[in-house]
């Protein structure tokens, strides 16, 4: 009797038993967004350069052409084979000695489809390759850097977008459900029948939110980090502050919607509402910026496009917390508007 | 059961006082002008058909549905004031609350258990509810009756010294509402008071010390179970059919008999001297020469009063 459970305690582990003891949940909190980041990094990995294949009827030109490293030249004997190759595909480029040394036609014919990008790229290369190989110099001498490091890939943009919309995801559904399911069963009514202090009950949601956030963003930023060497150029603490801010903002978000509504259906309903046009206008999986200039205000002021732009800013340019300001401000709003409507609007049955 | 004594001395008046008591849905009115009393250490029960307003009048009592109008004084306090002291002091068992299927019962009672100041251990709640040996299953695995008593075992957690209990045990089977009928009279015996609500008539005559029998959102009649039936003049019912067409003039006419009906095809007699109506009955039958095809005779019991009050039964829906 004397060593008495403390309610805020209790509710809290209810809310992280009652969470991992749903399969679906689990999976969808944590196993979907691993799986989508390693399909999108798989199918968005950036591959090698790619070698086109030419065809080229003379060995002269075909020594000239050997320089070039991105093009597979093939030497044909005789022009029909060539033709062949080159009307079904097999070469993008096929490349023909002229009629004449210097008159009308030229020394060298390019036969290609100029609608084809890859074909377009053989011929600028093969054409260059040519050219210096019969002594061309180039006026303005220029030597190349190739950017290929971890940080501008797509699975770099696509990391924090996931983590995001993950974060949005489970701050707003996880407290809608549980608190209209409670409502539903009238389990909302019974509890309020007790002396539990209403406060704890709100509070026990966000403290089980923080503490499945740990897991939930160590494993997405984990994974990414490992898999596909997705860096964390800001400092730890910054990310993690940003993470707890952008998970109680979405959580209050959730309250909001969740203060009134008696079916799961409305629920459902309304949590897709308010997060579809996020998943879609945020910037989750392509830049924000590809949205009309008229929108970009609307944009602009959404909690998730706050977030993921402010998780991309630490985690790939290493920014520090203090030049976030204005996306921590956006979140800040959402977090301190919505959680004072849903406290009057709550119905506690 | 509960080896807790109450350390404030023992406090005088009703431990229920309800005045003229209404409440209003759009246009029903659930609650019609309702005085009550409840005095300490009984148990009370609220008898009547669904919509009768027994539902909404004990929710007005727990506190959870404000009344339009009218006074509720519980153990000398009031909702208004001393909200959280009251709260500390009431069990209550709500209608069709879904406690949480994913969790376990040791894990339902511990939480419900650490509202509450004062009270059993989590061990003592589960083995009054008879739950012992389901203590790791989950909610979502127990039967019906385990539910019920599970529920039940949420509304003692706090020791309460008023118990609410809405219809405990709509929906069981025989056997597990004679379980939760066994619950409820151990915590009447550790001199507790409570109010239920039922329509079921046996539970109310089995469990309460009185009755008020409610009807759209009034009480009709007030009592022990014995006064209500006993004020219907009646003191058992006999019911037959026979086999041809009876003469039912010179079944009134009987000793002992006070009124006959016929209700689907079969006869009601309300009886005050069964040992004088039964064998009265069977020598009119044989003076008519008809054969008896089906006899039955009861007790009367809180049915028949609501029968004799309203003209309807209890159950009809």
């Amino acid at each position: 009797m004397s060593n008495r459970d403390n309610a805020l305690v209790q509710l809290t582990l209810v809310r992280f038993r009652e969470f991992l003891r749903e399969p679906e949940a689990l999976f969808w909190v944590f196993g979907f967004p691993i799986l989508l980041a390693a399909g999108l990094g798989v199918a968005f990995r950036n591959r090698p350069p790619e070698v086109i294949k030419i065809g080229a009827v003379s060995a002269h030109l075909r020594a000239a052409l050997a320089s070039e490293k991105l093009l597979d030249v093939t030497e044909f004997s005789s022009g029909d084979a060539a033709e062949q190759a080159l009307l079904t595909g097999k070469i993008a480029l096929l490349i023909e000695p002229g009629p004449s040394a210097r008159g009308a036609g030229g020394q060298v014919v390019y036969r290609y489809d100029d609608t084809s990008p890859d074909a377009r790229t053989a011929r600028m290369l093969a054409d260059d390759a040519i050219q210096r190989a019969a002594g061309r110099a180039d006026p303005v001498a220029s030597s190349e850097k190739l950017i290929r490091e971890p940080g501008s890939r797509y699975i770099d943009f696509l990391l924090p977008g996931l983590l995001g919309m993950n974060l949005m995801g489970s701050g707003i559904w996880g407290l809608v459900f549980a608190i209209v399911d409670a409502r539903r069963k009238k389990l909302m009514k019974r509890l309020v029948a007790t002396p539990m202090p209403r406060h704890d009950y709100l509070l026990s949601f966000l403290l089980s939110r923080l503490g499945l956030l740990v897991v939930e963003v160590g494993l997405v930023a984990g994974f990414g980090a490992l898999v596909f060497q997705v860096p964390l150029r800001g400092s730890l603490l910054s990310f993690a502050l940003l993470c707890v801010l952008g998970s109680l903002s979405f959580s209050s978000i959730g309250l909001l919607i969740a203060s009134r509504l008696q079916t799961i259906e409305a629920a459902s309903g309304f949590s897709n509402l308010v997060m579809m046009p996020m998943w879609v206008l945020s910037g989750v999986f392509f830049s924000a910026q590809r949205f009309p200039a008229a929108v970009q205000p609307v944009i602009h002021v959404l909690p998730l496009t706050a977030l993921i732009d402010a998780l991309r800013a630490i985690m790939l340019q290493g920014e520090p917390i203090a030049r976030l300001a204005p996306q921590l401000g956006i979140l800040a709003v959402w977090l301190m508007v919505s959680f004072a409507l849903a406290l009057k609007l709550f119905r506690w049955r | 059961m509960c080896h807790h004594k109450r350390m404030s001395p023992t406090p005088t008046g009703p431990a229920l006082r309800l005045r003229n008591l209404r409440k209003t849905y759009k246009d029903v009115v659930a609650v019609d002008g309702l005085d009550l009393e409840v005095r300490r250490g009984e148990c009370f029960g609220l008898l009547g058909p669904n919509g009768a307003g027994k539902t909404t009048t004990i929710e007005i009592c727990e506190g959870l549905t404000p009344a339009d109008s009218g006074e509720v004084g519980l153990l000398g306090m009031s909702w208004n004031s001393g909200a959280g002291a009251l709260r500390q002091k009431l069990g209550i068992q709500l209608q069709e609350t879904q406690l949480s299927d994913k969790l376990t019962v040791t894990e339902t009672i511990r939480l419900f258990r650490s509202f509450y100041h004062q009270g059993p251990s989590t061990e003592d709640v589960i083995a009054q509810a008879q739950l012992t040996e389901k203590r790791d299953a989950r909610v979502g695995g127990l039967s019906g009756g385990q539910k019920q008593r599970l529920a039940l075992g949420c509304a003692l957690v706090g020791d309460p010294e008023f118990l609410f209990l809405d219809e405990p045990t709509t929906g069981l089977d025989p056997q597990a509402r004679r379980q939760l009928w066994d619950l409820i009279e151990q915590f009447k015996a550790a001199g507790r008071t409570i109010l239920l609500t039922t329509h079921y008539m046996d539970e109310a005559e089995r469990l309460c010390d009185r009755v008020a029998i409610m009807d759209h959102g009034k009480v009709i009649a007030l009592g022990t179970p014995r006064e209500l039936i006993a004020s219907i003049g009646v003191e058992h019912i006999v019911e037959f059919s026979a086999a041809g067409t009876l003469d039912e003039t010179a079944l009134s006419g009987m000793e002992g008999v006070r009124s006959v009906h016929t209700e689907n095809g079969s006869v009601l007699m309300q009886v005050n001297a069964l040992h004088l109506a039964v064998p009265a009955l069977l020598g009119e039958l044989g003076r008519q020469g008809m054969a008896l095809t089906e006899l039955r005779t009861h007790s009367a019991t809180l049915e028949d009063v609501f029968v004799a009050l309203t003209g309807r039964h209890l159950r009809d829906e």
